[in-house]
């Protein structure tokens, strides 16, 4: 296996992580490292492992054994809340917004801001700082307070990664993020997450398209049925060695 | 007209409030949000000229339209929250009956307070079972309301032989029945408290945020960290109380109670808030909406009895007019 040199301060390392489910091995032994302002590409065929490692860092699922490591200290995430409080957030696959509220309330969603001794709802701020944070990465919306159903596909992956930009103080996780996306829309939320990375965050995103790998990854982790069997930096390697890696095939 | 044409540059006008212009806050409005305000203007119009002769349009009349939609009223409210969160409570018309039993009995035999908290708490108790079966067993609350509907129901005839029992404690009447506040009647005092409660948790708190996150896309609130049971839990609590509340409003009235109360108010209660503009599977709602479905519904009723038809005629006649509601509230928009 080809290692190749982390950046200087990894901000997740993941240390011999192994995955069982019962009797079915999802990953063996996946060590990678993610640093700030980097994007990290995870590929591989269909049940290679992808999603089952995303989900260990989201704390949906528990390494069977192995570790995560957060800015050099072993973290144990027990569950989603334990990663989120630990500054990591998740883009979904299946979009986890709520169709009929505005989209202030998804970005604010499960953290809303309240104002007064009633602790209401402060709904204008959450709309402002919506506005703000949407502007910064140039995801165009009519209005924060703009029904979720009433947007594109593109917009709507737009408010889901600028939540996750919003909130995660350290990585953001992406799985296959663009999958349901067009030419253009994918365009866009390709330059999002390019922007996203400019501000600091450790970016790990699942993607099945190479061209878009190549496009905007910094290094490239390629699983097969659960191995790890290659960690590439994206300038250095080219679409058929990745392919090679990826089918096992010379 | 040019000045209103949507602008295709949706960049957001620099320095502006992001809520945007009046006129772009109005494009916003949902149409079927405000049907119901204008059928109940009509409604009340249509009575108003056809009953002209018959007292519809004299304030006795009106206010005791609003008393008598008073415990259904209630019930509305507690049923918004749960609808929006994507559940439903079978049980409230059977709450509203024990709860109106249990606090007569215990009034008579133990006087006012504890008697107020058994009714009470007969709906937090029925709300907690729901709850329960619901959450920590998974089970739809369709199908669990529905058995314990049918439970509740089956303790208040049991354990009262179908008898009434009489309320004659004139503090309980006073204060949940025939007693005003000035000139104002309780019943359009507890009517209009509890929809300025429900409504402020509703749409002012971050728990009427996470009800209607869960009900438009439960997996979508889980992963953000709110805690889904607990608020399923929580709404039916709520709705089981407001019954229960419902069911002391009713004995107050009526200065007693009997296992019939609040039999045919289940329905009535989801017309009411179904019309009120609240989605049926959950994910928006509207506790103010819920209020004037309510009216409508009792306005519907004391109508169609000044009109002179019999309670069958008057079956057909509000059946068909809340197809119409319907038709006219809830019609998905085309090509959704
Ligand atoms: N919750 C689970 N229970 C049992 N097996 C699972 C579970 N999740 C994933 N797997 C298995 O782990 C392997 C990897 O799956 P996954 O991570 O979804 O792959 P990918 O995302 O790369 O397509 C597959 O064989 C899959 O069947
Ligand atoms: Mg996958």
């Amino acid at each position: 296996m080809a290692s190749v040199e982390a950046p200087a301060a990894p901000l997740v390392r993941l240390d011999r992580v192994r995955k069982e489910f019962g009797a079915v091995v999802a990953l063996q032994e996946v060590s990678l490292e993610v640093g700030a302002g980097e994007i990290v590409a995870l590929v591989g065929d269909n049940g290679a492992g992808k999603s089952t490692l995303v989900k260990m860092i989201a704390g949906v699922h528990q390494p069977t054994s192995g570790e995560i490591v957060l800015d050099g200290k072993p973290v144990r995430l027990a569950n989603p809340n334990d990663s989120r409080r630990q500054g990591i957030e998740v883009v979904f696959q299946d979009l986890a917004l709520a169709d009929n509220q505005p989209v202030y309330m998804n970005m604010f969603l499960g953290r809303e801001l309240v104002r007064g001794p009633l602790r209401r709802l402060d709904r204008a701020r959450m709309a402002t700082e919506t506005q703000q944070l949407l502007d910064d990465l140039d995801v165009r919306i009519p209005s924060p307070r703009a029904t979720i159903r009433d947007l594109s596909g593109g917009q709507r992956q737009g408010v889901a990664i600028g939540r996750a930009t919003h909130w995660a103080q350290r990585l953001v996780l992406m799985d296959e993020p663009t999958a349901a996306l067009g030419v253009q829309e994918t365009a866009r939320v390709e330059e999002i997450i390019l922007r996203m990375r400019d501000r600091g965050r450790a970016i790990l995103i699942v993607s099945h398209s190479l061209d878009q790998v190549f496009r905007i990854s910094d290094r490239i982790c390629v699983l097969r049925r659960g191995a790890q069997v290659g960690v590439r930096e994206t300038a250095g390697t080219s679409g058929d060695e990745i392919v090679a890696l990826i089918t096992g095939l010379r | 007209m040019a000045l209103h044409e949507p602008s295709t540059d949706t960049s957001p006008a620099t320095g502006s409030d992001p809520s945007g212009s009046l006129l772009a806050r109005m494009r916003r409005i949902d149409p079927r949000s405000y049907v119901v305000y204008l059928a109940f203007l009509l409604i009340l119009a249509f009575f108003a000229v056809t009953l002209q002769d018959d007292g519809f349009l004299t304030s006795t009349n009106l206010l005791n339209i609003v008393k008598q939609t008073a415990p259904v009223s209630v019930m509305a409210v507690g049923l918004v929250f749960v609808l929006s969160a994507g559940e439903i409570d079978l049980s409230i018309g059977s709450v509203v009956a024990l709860a109106a039993l249990v606090a007569a009995i215990v009034l008579r035999d133990h006087g006012l307070v504890l008697g107020v908290l058994a009714g009470l708490g007969c709906g937090v108790g029925v709300g907690v079972l729901n709850g329960f079966f619901t959450t920590a067993l998974r089970l739809p609350s369709f199908l669990v309301t529905l058995a314990t509907m049918g439970l509740v129901a089956g303790i208040a005839r049991w354990t009262t032989d179908l008898e009434a029992v009489a309320v004659t404690n004139q503090t309980f009447v006073n204060v949940f029945g025939s007693g005003k506040v000035g000139p104002v009647p309780v019943l359009v005092l507890w009517t209009l408290g509890v929809v300025l409660v429900g409504h402020f948790v509703f749409r002012h708190t971050r728990f009427g945020a996470h009800v209607l996150a869960i009900g438009d896309n439960a997996s979508a609130a889980r992963v953000t960290g709110i805690h889904v049971d607990r608020v399923r839990l929580a709404v039916l609590v709520i709705s089981a109380s407001a019954a229960a509340l419902g069911g002391l409003l009713y004995a107050g009235r009526v200065q007693g109670a009997t296992y019939t109360l609040g039999t045919s108010d289940l329905l009535i209660a989801i017309a009411a808030v179904v019309i009120g503009g609240t989605r049926l599977f959950g994910g928006s709602g509207s506790v103010v909406g819920a209020l004037v479905g309510s009216l409508i519904m009792g306005m519907l009723t004391n109508g169609l009895i000044l009109m002179g038809l019999d309670s069958n005629q008057q079956m057909v006649a509000q059946g068909a007019l809340l197809l119409l509601a319907i038709s006219l509230t809830l019609r998905e928009p085309r090509g959704r």
